[in-house]
């Protein structure tokens, strides 16, 4: 975690009078696994958003790759909340992956095989090797967003930002999605921002986390935010944090 | 006569390569089109070219040209009206009922003939002249390359816009070159073919191959063969007839393909899911990841790591 991909400076973001979080300060490191956990509209999504260059701060500055957000998009991967395609499109699971790899790209591409390869090697990560040839609309929600996710690794990029992968998605694909976005920080070195609401499939991976709320954020390892008096200070009323066989409950307050 | 006779006359040759440069050009478009859901988009520009043929007719005493300037305006107007995906169709609905007023009341001023004009609604594909087959050649041509070159980001920012923008593909940019691309095209085959003529081959073959294709490609392929297969057959089945126009029996080939593709559909497509599945289900056991099998779906118990390497499979992606 030499260098940082993502460098937050006293930003803060609000809309009118409503403070979403502010005067946040904070680096996220090459291969760092960033969970931003938090309420309903507590300005989770308009995080990312700013990430991507789709939102601008109010207040603050913020850079990605020593840049502006949305100079270096090529190299940023997101996978979006989910929203079910339409199930008459003519795109396979396999085309939409590709995308990750050359969707942006002009002209006539021939399939090559190293390209090909990639694109088998993550399908089978993610478990998708079964309906990748299946039209992208008869896809159940859960295997679309397996799709998604392998699409975004496939472009192996130096920040990956996903907003809620885990919905819709059984316990044990769960733990595969996020095993396979700790496998890509670690051998490639992406900076992952994942935005959740599933605390425990994220606990054993996660180096630090954001937790928004009330306007407030508190940020550290998860054995420093996610305790009783963190999070009771953060709501400003008494919320308990349960720790039971290493899961982790959070009670008193949404999460 | 037999068709081979007909078929030795000029003017049933000109109509024959005019209905399938036209068939080629909407059913490379079409598929694009059913993917944006763009259909009322195609039908607007398809009448609007009236408007604009009648602007053309007042302004410079030339048809064709105030159709193709007027498609651009169209276009340009949609666009513009259109902020949100969503209220693109009552963005196309406004632009339609205001063009067609506008297009009724400059006819009223032109004191010529007007058929030029009034063809467009109907067109007549045994009236083609060469110039037109040149003209209809060139737009082909030009519509075939620029599809050639804009379809991967084209058809990423059409399924799926968020990522697609995110990943920093100028998808406003790429819309409305689709849509002048849309108009133009529409516009143009109109003027020769008439507007039954070509929603009955823009629309109706890509939402065909769409009931029947899984892929990007399939789906293209079947879109221009069907339209080609309705466009020229419907016109040779007009000449062995010799009273009904051609514009119905293309548009009746193409909604009986419509149709048949509509009872195949779903069959085909869930079968090509259920063998993958078939096959897969021995290749691909239910833990695809190797090593993070170890964490069970139970649930993590404490840091727990895949054994060894220290990530999950997969290895083959995240070298490279």
């Amino acid at each position: 975690m030499t260098d940082s991909v993502v460098r937050f400076d006293r930003a803060g973001l609000r809309f009118g009078d409503r403070v979403l979080w502010e005067d946040l300060t904070t680096t996220v490191g090459r291969g760092e696994f960033l969970a931003v956990l938090g309420p309903n509209g507590a300005g989770k999504t308009t995080l990312l958003k700013v990430l991507l260059g789709a939102e601008a701060l109010s207040s603050g500055t913020v850079t990605v790759g020593g840049q502006p957000p949305g100079r270096a998009r090529r190299r940023v991967g997101y996978v979006p909340q989910q929203r079910a395609f339409d199930p008459d499109l003519p795109i396979r699971g396999r085309d939409l992956v590709r995308f990750g790899l050359d969707g942006h790209r002009w002209g006539v591409s021939l399939p090559g095989r190293a390209a090909q390869r990639r694109v088998d090697a993550v399908l089978a990560a993610v478990g998708a090797t079964g309906f990748a040839d299946a039209p992208i609309g008869s896809c159940s929600g859960g295997e679309q967003q397996r799709l998604r996710i392998a699409q975004a690794l496939l472009a192996q990029p130096d920040l990956l930002l996903c907003d809620e992968p885990l919905l819709s998605l059984d316990p044990g694909h769960q733990q595969v999605v996020t095993a396979l976005v700790d496998g890509c920080r670690r051998e490639v070195g992406t900076a992952v921002v994942f935005v959740t609401h599933e605390i425990n499939p994220v606990l054993p991976y996660v180096d630090r986390i954001l937790y928004l709320a009330g306007g407030g954020w508190r940020l550290g390892t998860p054995s420093e935010v996610l305790t009783t008096a963190t999070l009771s200070d953060l709501y400003g009323s008494r919320v308990e944090v349960f720790r039971v066989e290493n899961r982790v409950v959070v009670a008193g307050a949404e999460i | 006569m037999s068709i081979g006779d007909y078929l030795a006359l000029p003017f049933a040759q000109h109509a024959l390569i005019a209905s399938t440069l036209v068939a080629v050009t909407c059913g490379l478009v079409g598929p694009f089109v059913t993917c944006r859901n763009m259909a009322f988009a195609v039908h607007a520009s398809a009448e609007l070219a009236f408007t604009g043929a009648a602007a053309g007719l007042l302004v410079a005493g030339n048809a064709v040209g105030g159709a193709l300037a007027g498609a651009i305006v169209v276009a340009a107007l949609i666009a513009v009206l259109t902020t949100r995906r969503r209220e693109r169709d009552s963005a196309i609905g406004v632009v339609l009922a205001a063009g067609l007023a506008l297009g009724v009341l400059l006819l009223g001023y032109y004191h010529g003939f007007a058929t030029e004009a009034t063809n467009i609604l109907f067109g007549d594909i045994f009236g083609v002249s060469t110039g037109q087959i040149v003209l209809l050649a060139v737009i082909a041509a030009a519509a075939t390359a620029i599809l050639t070159v804009i379809h991967r980001p084209l058809l990423f920012a059409s399924v799926d816009p968020e990522v697609a923008a995110a990943r920093g593909l100028a998808t406003g940019l790429l819309g409305l070159t689709f849509l002048v691309l849309l108009a133009f095209t529409v516009t143009e085959a109109a003027q020769v073919v008439g507007t039954l003529l070509v929603l009955s081959l823009a629309i109706t073959p890509a939402a065909s191959a769409q009931r029947l294709a899984a892929g990007p490609l399939a789906m293209a392929g079947l879109s221009v063969a069907f339209a080609v297969l309705a466009a020229d057959g419907g016109l040779i089945l007009s000449l062995q007839s010799g009273t009904v126009k051609p514009s119905v029996l293309v548009a009746s080939i193409s909604f009986a393909l419509y149709l048949g593709a509509r009872l195949a559909g779903p069959g085909l497509r869930r079968r090509h899911r259920a063998r993958r599945v078939g096959v897969a289900g021995v290749a691909d056991p239910a833990c695809p990841v190797g090593p993070a099998c170890s964490v069970g779906p139970a649930g993590p118990v404490g840091p727990v790591r895949p054994a060894g390497s220290g990530r999950p499979g997969g290895s083959a992606t995240m070298d490279t």
